[in-house]
């Protein structure tokens, strides 16, 4: 554990030591800045319509502001988390600073698990960012606040799962260019799969809309907890990090 | 301290490394010799469990590097060709990484990095970024980071690749002061690095090992038959090389003579003598007498260069040679 610690707090230093981990922050910052702006904005005027129009349509922060926004921010998640994990690995395997890593006494899974945890509270910073503006949601409105935190519940373990197919793909290359694009492609053909389940019910259709991510994001959303996307999730990051593994055994095999 | 038997590292078409046997007493510091592509590399990879090897055991200070990975690494620094350094961090900040990556911790961790800093001379760049020094210091900040942890075994690979004369020579009289602390295994293609810094050679070429001894009597080797290069020339324009050839075989102690070149009237002899005769006096009196003019006489003793040129005896070596001139 505490090599883990090791691993995982220099990635996060060299995080904040580049601008890689400011560019990300600050540009997560505005896009979701934009989009509880717009989202709000859009609340208020329907609102002010339903008073004026004198009807009783039910009004829900929850529904309407917040869930939509965390969804937008799970589709914005796809074009950032590539840039989070594309060098975990192809910078040190370019570098040469993988040797290092390769010859100290630690084990690979102790780095691939540091790296990764890196990977992954520099998203959760990112979920800080959104979690200021939701507090003033939480001031001037009374949202629920359970759906909220199952919803983010339900982005992180998305994320994680994303983080560690990022993980594996970018121990494959040296190229962060190469990783990058690969982790993006992949995510998005994970986000789509489900599309296949609109118009197909046959058992290879069902297969892959049961792969898709968006699948098993929607319960959560809503504020449910499936076990179901639990166990989806958590098998994801199992498989990212233990490919991970047999990539960085293999890269010896190999070089 | 080190055992290496039959060591062998097969890739899908190549064999890197075949079966290369030796063994590194403590605190020796032994030169790892051969040319470009030879096989250093892999041999040290394998030793510091970084690739696995195909066949064969190696074992360091007691452990083996398949079976006892931990143990092996807890016990070698280890610094690669270029530097394992993060550009992005700072000297201190980076050995501070590397001394708890091998399990330094607390006020030991901070007197090892004072340590490794004075020793490497690196003290007065010690809060700079490491992608803003330049090749030298990079240099010595991997080798800090190789003994911070003090570790038995010390195997560098070509540590002083890219430097200028100078801090060539800094960098062999440390290696030569961390001797005693440390075994050192170092690889180089630079023959007189390997003559002023270790005390025994290993020369291995395309794979496999060519000859292991202490650098003392592989010199000896070297100086065992004196060949001596005569340039003789005759007094009148005309010189006929057999007959010169016939009259200086017939001096005592010489074992053979051949023609190098002839260029008009000059000509120029290539004499061996026997093992321990001194002919150079014999030889100079034998062309003065015979009226010929004696233009030069100069030992053609061999150099561990040329032993290793013989050793390795090919083209790849003179390659060697001439990079280690470079």
């Amino acid at each position: 554990m505490r090599n883990v610690l090791i691993i995982c707090q220099k990635e996060l230093r060299s995080y904040f030591a580049s601008p890689v981990a400011y560019v990300l922050l600050s540009f997560w910052a505005l896009i979701f800045g934009y989009f509880f702006w717009s989202e709000l904005g859009m609340f208020v005027k329907y609102s002010m319509e339903v008073q004026m129009s004198g009807q009783s349509y039910p009004l829900n922060i929850n529904e309407q502001v917040i869930r939509g926004l965390l969804q937008n921010m799970a589709v914005i998640g796809l074009f950032f988390l590539p840039m989070i994990t594309m060098r975990l690995f192809a910078e040190e395997t370019r570098s040469g600073t993988i040797e290092l890593l390769a010859t100290s006494p630690i084990r690979d899974w102790e780095i691939i698990i540091g790296k990764w945890m890196a990977a992954v509270a520099l998203y959760i910073c990112m979920l800080l960012i959104t979690v200021v503006h939701l507090l003033f949601v939480f001031k001037y409105g009374n949202p629920d606040w359970k759906p909220v935190v199952i919803a983010y519940l339900g982005l992180l373990l998305e994320a994680s799962a994303m983080l560690a197919i990022g993980t594996f793909i970018s121990s494959l290359t040296k190229n962060q260019i190469i990783a990058g694009a690969v982790t993006f492609a992949v995510l998005i053909l994970l986000w789509v799969f489900a599309w296949v389940s609109s118009y197909d019910n046959s058992t290879w259709a069902r297969v892959l809309s049961y792969m898709s991510l968006t699948t098993h994001s929607e319960s959560f959303m809503r504020g449910v907890v499936d076990s179901k996307d639990g166990i989806y999730y958590a098998t994801l990051i199992f498989l990212g990090l233990f490919f991970t593994a047999r990539s960085m055994e293999s890269l010896r095999w190999r070089s | 301290m080190i055992n290496v038997s039959e060591l062998t590292k097969r890739y899908a078409r190549t064999t890197a490394v075949d079966r290369i046997s030796f063994s590194v007493e403590k605190g020796q510091i032994v030169g790892f010799l051969g040319p470009n592509g030879a096989g250093k590399t892999t041999t040290m990879r394998m030793l510091t469990c970084f690739l696995p090897p195909s066949a064969g055991t190696a074992t360091v200070a007691g452990f083996d590097v398949l079976k006892k990975p931990l143990e092996v690494k807890k016990r070698i620094g280890y610094l690669p060709e270029t530097p394992p350094i993060y550009p992005e961090m700072a000297t201190a900040e980076y050995l501070k990484f590397v001394g708890r990556l091998k399990g330094l911790s607390g006020a030991d961790l901070t007197k090892r990095i004072d340590y490794v800093c004075e020793r490497c001379a690196i003290a007065d760049v010690k809060h700079k970024v490491l992608g803003k020094l330049s090749r030298g210091y990079r240099q010595r900040v991997g080798l800090a980071q190789a003994i911070v942890h003090n570790p038995d075994v010390l195997i560098l690979d070509e540590p002083t690749a890219g430097l200028d004369p100078k801090q060539i020579n800094e960098t062999r009289d440390l290696i030569k002061s961390l001797a005693g602390d440390h075994t050192i295994i170092l690889s180089t293609h630079i023959l007189p690095e390997v003559e002023q810094t270790c005390q025994q050679v290993i020369i291995i070429n395309q794979g496999k090992l060519v000859a292991t001894d202490s650098v003392r009597n592989l010199q000896a080797r070297a100086r065992g038959a004196e060949s001596v290069l005569v340039e003789v020339a005759g007094r009148t324009g005309g010189l006929e090389p057999t007959t010169v050839q016939q009259k200086l075989e017939q001096v005592s102690g010489v074992s053979s003579v051949s023609c190098r070149q002839q260029i008009d009237s000059r000509a120029i002899f290539e004499v061996e003598s026997q093992k321990g005769g001194l002919v150079r006096g014999d030889l100079a009196r034998a062309i003065v007498e015979s009226g010929w003019d004696l233009n030069e006489l100069r030992p053609a003793s061999m150099s561990l260069e040329e032993v290793f040129l013989q050793l390795t005896g090919s083209e790849a070596a003179e390659n060697a040679a001439t990079g280690g001139q470079a």
